[in-house]
């Protein structure tokens, strides 16, 4: 399981910096959801993968029984995963925007405030 | 429980609520943010007092105990930064009174802005690495929405670059904790560093450094990352730029300073060898960036990116002289660098361009503005007796002392460099005789409209600016001690572990 989840989070950073690198902006914008969504894939696995039990402490214990899932890991992918929606909306409308300045979906028209 | 320590993140946050809820309301709003961002800057002052005398300040959010819970953390130079960006944010509190247009202020630029030094601050008192990211994000997202906030083509142009560069950066920064979290299994910084300090596996933590180092990098704009800053920095109106410049860049750097002095010191021979290398390639591309420039601001925004060079120059030469040096540094480049774009948008308001070529003539109109632009261009260049002399010397010193010529060499030739651009500001905006077309008509449906009555706010925090320059330099003294010692506490950062974990069993 962890090395298919592995192959899967290499592949999508791939695809994703290809996208990224591509000249169409909607493109940069499909590749940065897939970036984001692959660093959480990877927190998700480095945190180790079990099938196990929840992480919920019985009564009179102080420790959930031995192999738990991490629910530190999935908070923090939760955490991520908000953050990453909010500036992705932002990103889309961003984009929207810019196609109707620029009336052009191409990154190489975007010189205008290069040096 | 401090209260400096948590009004220094509850004070903006209140403000910018205050502000939201005043939605609409200029007048208010214009009030609470000034009020907001007094109120800050003075819980920040109580803040490095509080540090200054009893040590480092902690707080435990929740009263969960220090490795599970979010822990806010204090220690000298996180309070010397919170200090300097508490003055920053007052300082343009009042110059956006002055300077910033009505609609702006109608959508939100004064929430967005206290947002904005909420993010900062909280950056600066993390004691967490997934609370610094979620800072980060904070930071980002208020800069974001202040960047094109107004809706300028220029603006929407710039912006697409910064915020793809930030996102890739924050991923990048995202997969450094998963990977740090896989190994460690815990991301209280303090926690972190014991742990990574008898971790078996030091291939995989100098892989992570670098991650890390590539993350804060892109924030910092360093050498080959930096692309972002040029591009975007020119677009927004002088009020944004000039905070923007003044302490997005600077977070990165505190960030990379943080991490690199705590977490990952198994390796100083090749990561701390590696930002030298960077912080010279910094240095000089920027410098060389400037002087191909002829737009006021374009030309400063370039010169951020050689000056972060000279920050981190301080953390790879990774001595307690080095690491004051850098302290030192950041301090009087955020001052000088916020006044010399506050100074810009002065000029903007009285002609109505910042192309060099079209300015001219304000010595013989504004010899008072000329003579504030001087002192802090002659301390950006690092002329004695302003603050640059004494924040360059210490880094000269300290890489003499680890003799690494090669950085002091390009340091002391930028300095020369970054002095001929200055000179080229200077000759072309004040020194040249009036354009005649261009003179006191700004165009139509430019960011600053015509409003006279704004002239004495903007000019306010630039005066005052410039004589904080002047006084560091004069007395140097106080505050180098003061960033000796929290240097001295990077580099033995046993204080900052045992104040956040209490002392080892």
């Amino acid at each position: 399981m962890p090395l298919l989840l592995a192959v899967v989070i290499g592949g999508l950073y791939a695809t994703a910096l290809y996208l990224i690198l591509r000249r169409s902006i909607v493109k940069l914008l499909i590749g940065l959801a897939l970036l984001t969504n692959a660093a959480n894939l990877l927190i998700f696995t480095s945190a180790g993968l079990t099938r196990a039990t929840a992480p919920i402490v019985p009564l009179g214990s102080d420790r959930p029984p031995a192999p738990f899932a991490d629910p530190l890991a999935q908070a923090m992918i939760l955490t991520a995963i908000v953050i990453g929606f909010g500036v992705l909306a932002f990103m889309v409308v961003l984009v929207h925007r810019a196609v109707q300045a620029v009336g052009t979906d191409d990154l190489d028209d975007l010189k205008a405030t290069d040096t | 429980m401090n209260l400096f320590l948590l009004g220094t993140l509850l004070v903006p946050l209140l403000t910018g609520i205050a502000c939201l809820l005043a939605w609409r309301r200029r007048t208010t709003q214009r009030g609470l943010g000034l009020a907001g961002a007094t109120a800050h800057f003075g819980a920040t002052l109580g803040l490095l007092w509080t540090v200054a005398s009893d040590g480092i300040q902690t707080a435990q959010i929740g009263a969960w105990p220090a490795p599970f819970g979010i822990t806010i953390v204090a220690d000298l130079f996180s309070a010397i930064m919170a200090v300097v960006a508490g003055m920053m944010g007052l300082a343009v509190t009042v110059y956006s009174l002055g300077s910033m247009d009505a609609r702006r202020e109608e959508y939100g630029y004064y929430p967005l802005f206290h947002v904005l030094l909420l993010g900062v601050s909280g950056a600066f008192l993390a004691g967490d690495i997934f609370n610094l990211y979620v800072w980060f994000e904070v930071m980002l997202i208020a800069s974001f929405a202040l960047l094109v906030l107004g809706g300028e083509r220029a603006q929407i142009e710039g912006a697409i670059k910064y915020v793809t560069l930030n996102l890739i950066s924050s991923a990048f920064f995202l997969t450094a904790v998963g990977i740090l979290y896989g190994m460690t299994g815990t991301l209280n910084m303090a926690d972190l560093a014991r742990a990574l300090s008898r971790t078996a596996a030091p291939g995989l933590v100098t892989t992570v450094g670098l991650l890390f180092l590539v993350a804060f990098g892109i924030k910092a704009a360093t050498f080959p990352l930096f692309f972002w800053l040029p591009a975007s920095y020119h677009t927004p109106p002088v009020a944004t730029s000039a905070i923007f410049a003044g302490l997005l860049t600077k977070v990165g750097v505190y960030a990379l300073i943080r991490v690199f002095t705590l977490l990952f010191v198994q390796d100083p021979g090749f990561i701390h060898t590696l930002i030298l290398v960077i912080a010279g390639l910094t240095m000089a591309t920027g410098v060389l960036g400037a002087v191909a420039q002829n737009e006021f601001r374009r030309i400063l925004a370039f010169h951020i990116v050689s000056q972060i060079g000279y920050m981190i120059m301080g953390l790879g030469l990774f001595t307690p002289l080095g690491l004051a040096g850098s302290i030192f540094y950041i301090t009087h480049h955020i001052i000088v660098k916020t006044n010399l774009f506050l100074i810009s948008g002065i000029a903007y308001r009285l002609r109505g361009t910042y192309v060099l070529k079209d300015l001219g003539g304000l010595y013989r109109t504004q010899p008072a503005l000329a003579l504030l632009f001087l002192v802090p261009a002659f301390s950006l260049a690092g002329v004695p007796p302003l603050s640059g002399f004494a924040a360059k010397l210490s880094l000269v010193q300290a890489g003499l002392a680890g003799q690494q010529y090669a950085v002091v060499a390009t340091a002391l030739a930028v300095g020369l460099l970054t002095l001929f651009s200055m000179t080229k500001i200077w000759a072309e905006a004040f020194w040249k005789g009036d354009t005649g077309e261009s003179a006191a008509t700004p165009r139509p449906g430019s960011a600053a409209g015509v409003r006279p009555r704004g002239l004495t706010s903007m000019f306010m925090p630039v005066v005052v600016l410039a004589a904080v320059t002047v006084a560091i330099g004069l007395a140097a003294q106080p505050l180098f001690t003061l960033t000796w010692r929290a240097a001295e506490q990077l580099l033995d950062p046993t204080a900052y572990i045992n104040a956040v974990l209490g002392s080892p069993r």
